[in-house]
Order: structure tokens, then sequence, then C-alpha cells
């Protein structure tokens, strides 16, 4: 345990928790976007998979406490690793450059801070379903009602939009970043790390938006 | 040509500092950049004022002592060049220049320009040695290294240690830095014996230091002078993630009762 308290304590300890609760929050966004999907598919469909879900029984529980978990840490050290850094730069420049990084990197810290709500929200909104502008009536086996009902309001798409937007751009450099810190990139795998980060976080943006959209325009209708 | 430049002054470390404008009337685009600073000193000197204080040495691009961060760039706008080998045909007429030194709590400024970096130092003395014989000269290719791996040592070894990793990147890091220090032993079978303890010394001394984390934002590559990538840091997270792995199988060597 010592080991791997000294460890966290150096910046590359606390990079590599970054890194690994990252990548299962990569893994779980992925999944999610696919099941997500299946609303394309007609309201039995998805339902059906939703009920699969709860009848996992204490598997969704451990599913829910490791996500839980990594989300606590990946904030945690995301704070740490913030505060040192700022320590590290008392005094700003004047005049300051941005000559290679992506604007992907620089809004990791804000884009992180608006998932955050973001998660909070939804899960107020489709699994709990007493969020502020939530779906009416909200039937928790119906997921396909609570879906399109939720997504009728506006404001509350736009938001989902706006959150994706963060997920797409966080995505689009984390998922290169969590390799280079891991220690598992080199000049051959760079660029193709980089295309595959930019590359999921597009079809996450592209893929979660098209529910709301779908819904706002009319092509998934309430049954 | 005319530039209007606006450069950093200040004191000492205990003195708050702030932005001065000069103007610079007879500016050649063929003089370096230090030169053009010379005469500038030349003309405050006349005047009777505070010459502006900043560090350089060979003026040829190889010791690293020119440090200053021009219109927001390490070593200005020109890629793979330090402050010394910028010319001033980079700038045009009527240019206005922002001239400030390294920003990061483990650089104190000494004066004006010129900060103090004995911070580098003590991460490269905590590597500590390499096992070779002394006494008479080894034979020449008595120890085989592939050309590959040789010219990869030498892309980190190119490092002049001028810090401006550290000045480019948002959090202050000296990650490059490190990771170039790093790595061109820890590739190399004459670093072999202590690699672990190399990388493990380094980054701790890197992080007492007081320097930031890496969040791979790359600026630092695209200012460092010698082109140094990434790729290297990425190494070094590896060889430290190993390290670490190692030092725990190893706990309890050497003591009777050991795991």
């Amino acid at each position: 345990m010592t080991g791997v308290l000294s460890f966290y304590r150096t910046s590359i300890g606390k990079k590599v928790v970054m890194a690994v609760t990252g990548l299962i929050g990569v893994g779980f966004v992925i999944g999610h976007m696919l099941g997500n999907l299946q609303i394309y598919l007609g309201a039995e469909a998805l339902n059906k998979y939703a009920a699969f879900l709860k009848s996992t029984g204490e598997l969704l529980v451990v599913v829910r406490v490791v996500l839980l978990t990594a989300v606590i840490l990946h904030i945690i050290a995301a704070v740490q690793l913030t505060i040192e850094n700022r320590k590290s730069r008392p005094q700003r420049y004047v005049k300051k450059q941005h000559v290679e990084s992506t604007f992907a990197s620089r809004t990791m810290r804000y884009g992180g801070i608006i998932l955050l709500l973001f998660i909070v929200y939804h899960i107020l909104h489709f699994t709990i379903g007493k969020a502020p502008g939530g779906p009416q009536p909200f039937d928790v086996h119906n997921v396909y009602n609570n879906v399109v009902y939720g997504f009728q309001n506006i404001w509350v798409s736009l938001f989902y939009i706006v959150a994706m937007l963060s997920l797409g751009l966080h995505m689009a450099h984390g998922v290169w970043s969590l390799f280079q810190t891991l220690g598992l990139n080199n000049r051959r795998f760079n660029r193709l790390l980089r295309n595959a980060a930019l590359g999921i976080g597009t079809l996450l943006f592209l893929g979660n938006i098209s529910i709301p959209i779908a819904v706002l325009v009319g092509f998934l209708k309430p049954i | 040509m005319k530039l209007k430049l606006h450069i950093w002054r200040q004191d000492n470390a205990k003195t708050a500092g702030k932005m001065v404008s000069y103007d610079a009337n007879h500016v050649s685009p063929d003089m370096s950049f230090l030169e053009m600073l010379d005469v500038l000193n030349q003309e405050l000197i006349t005047k009777g004022e505070d010459p502006v204080a900043f560090d350089h040495d060979c003026r040829e691009g190889i010791c690293g002592a020119c440090s200053m961060v021009i219109n927001g760039i390490p070593h200005g706008p020109q890629r793979a060049t330090t402050t010394c080998q910028l010319h001033m045909r980079s700038f045009k007429d009527g240019d206005e220049v922002y001239i400030e030194p390294w920003r990061a709590e483990p650089f104190p400024v000494i004066k004006d320009l010129a900060v103090d970096r004995a911070a580098l130092d003590r991460i490269i003395a905590a590597g500590g040695f390499i096992s070779v014989g002394t006494g008479s000269p080894p034979d020449g290719n008595a120890i085989p290294i592939s050309k590959e791996i040789s010219d990869l040592a030498m892309d980190a070894a190119a490092c002049i240690g001028c810090g401006a990793c550290v000045a480019a990147c948002p959090n202050g890091s000296a990650m490059l830095f490190t990771a170039a220090k790093v790595s061109h032993l820890n590739l190399l079978p004459q670093g072999e014996p202590e690699k672990d303890q190399r990388v493990i010394n380094m980054v701790a001394q890197m992080d007492a230091e007081g320097f930031g984390n890496c969040t791979n934002y790359a600026e630092c590559q695209a200012a460092c002078p010698k082109e140094i990538s990434i790729q290297f840091i990425a190494k070094m997270n590896r060889d430290l993630i190993r390290a670490k792995l190692r030092e725990g199988n190893n706990a309890g060597s050497g003591k009777t009762g050991g795991a």
C-alpha cells in the first residue's frame, strides 16, 4: 500500500490515475452510446435492453460502484494536478501564444466541469426521474417514452447537445493523452492514436446528439 | 527598421516587475535578436539608464543560456531556433515585440530577463552516476548498440537544458527536459544498471522543485530549439511505471525474511 501511495504522490502517478480512470470512462461512454442507439430499433428493443440491464442485479451494482469510484478518483486527481499546475506559474505571461496544443487539450478542465454537471443532471433525468424539466410522466419501465418526452423539452435537449460537444472534445484529447501518459505511445503509434481519439470523440458527439435531434424534428415519437 | 519593444523589467526575485516600452530605431534585418538587444543596451547605457539584463553565452545555439519569451513563444517565432540564432528578418518594420523571462515558480527572476535555472541542474544531479570502468579507455564498439537506439539516444541528448519547454508549458512542467535527460542514458547499455533508480530519483526531484504536471499539450516540443519529441515523455512514463513495479518486487531484497 505504501508503494501505491508513494507512486500516487509523484506527478506521473496522479496522471496514471487520470489515465486509467479515463480509460474506464471511455469504455463506458462507448458502450452507453451503443446501448442508446438501440432507440432506432424501436421502443420494444430499447425497453427490453433496459430491462436486461436492470436484471443483472449484483453485476449492475458492481459496475455502478466501479464507475462512481473512477469518476471520483478522476476528479480528485484532476483537482490536485490543477492546483499544482497553477502554483508552478504564479506570474502569468503578458503575451502568450499557443503553437501546437489543440483546442480540445486546452479545454479539458472546463469540459470536465460541464460533464460533471451533466452526469448529475443525466442521472436525475433518466435514472431517477426527478430532474427539473424532466419527462412527464416518468415510467421506469418505459425508457423509450421517457427519452422522447425528456427531449421534447428544447432547453434540456440543448443542454445535452452542449454536454455532448464537451464529451467529444474531452475524448478527442483524452483518448490519445491517456495512452501517452501510460507510456503506451511512440513514433509509430502516435498518428494512429491521435486519429483514433479524434474519431472516437466525433462519433460519440454525433451518435449521442442524434437522439435529441431525432426527437425534436419528430422522427422519434412517443408510443 | 523600427520596432516597439515591451520588455519585462524586474530588479530581483523579491520585487515586482513590470513591462517597460522602448523604441528600437536602428534595427538591421541581419542582426540577431541578441545583437538588437545589445544595441538597445548601448543606448540605455549612453543615456545613463540601467541596461536590460539577459542570459547569453555561446551565441551559436548550443549552450542554452539565452532565455526569453518573444511575443508569447520561448526563443521567438522561428521553430528549432534559440534566441541567439533568431534574426531580425523574422520581424517587420513597425512590429511590437513583447519580451518576457521564462515564467515558472522554480525559475526565480535574477534580474529582468535572466532567471535562475539551477532547478534543472538539480534534476540532472538527482540522476546520479553511470557504471563505467575508469582507467584505460574501453575498446571501440566493445558494447554493441544498434543504429536506431544510438540515434534515438542522441536525439534525447540534444537537449541543451535551456528550459524553453518549461516556459512554453501552460502548467510550467519540466517533463520534456526530464524525459530527455532520463531517456538519453536509459536508452543505452551504459545507463542500464541504474535505469530504475535514475527515473525514480529524477522525477522525484522534478516534483520537489515545484514544476507543474504534464497534461500533454505538446507546447514544449513546439518550443524546443532542439525539436525533442514528447515521445520521450511517453518513454519516461513507461520507465517510471516499470521502475515502480520492480521497486516493489525488490522490496526486502538483501534482508532475511523478505517476501
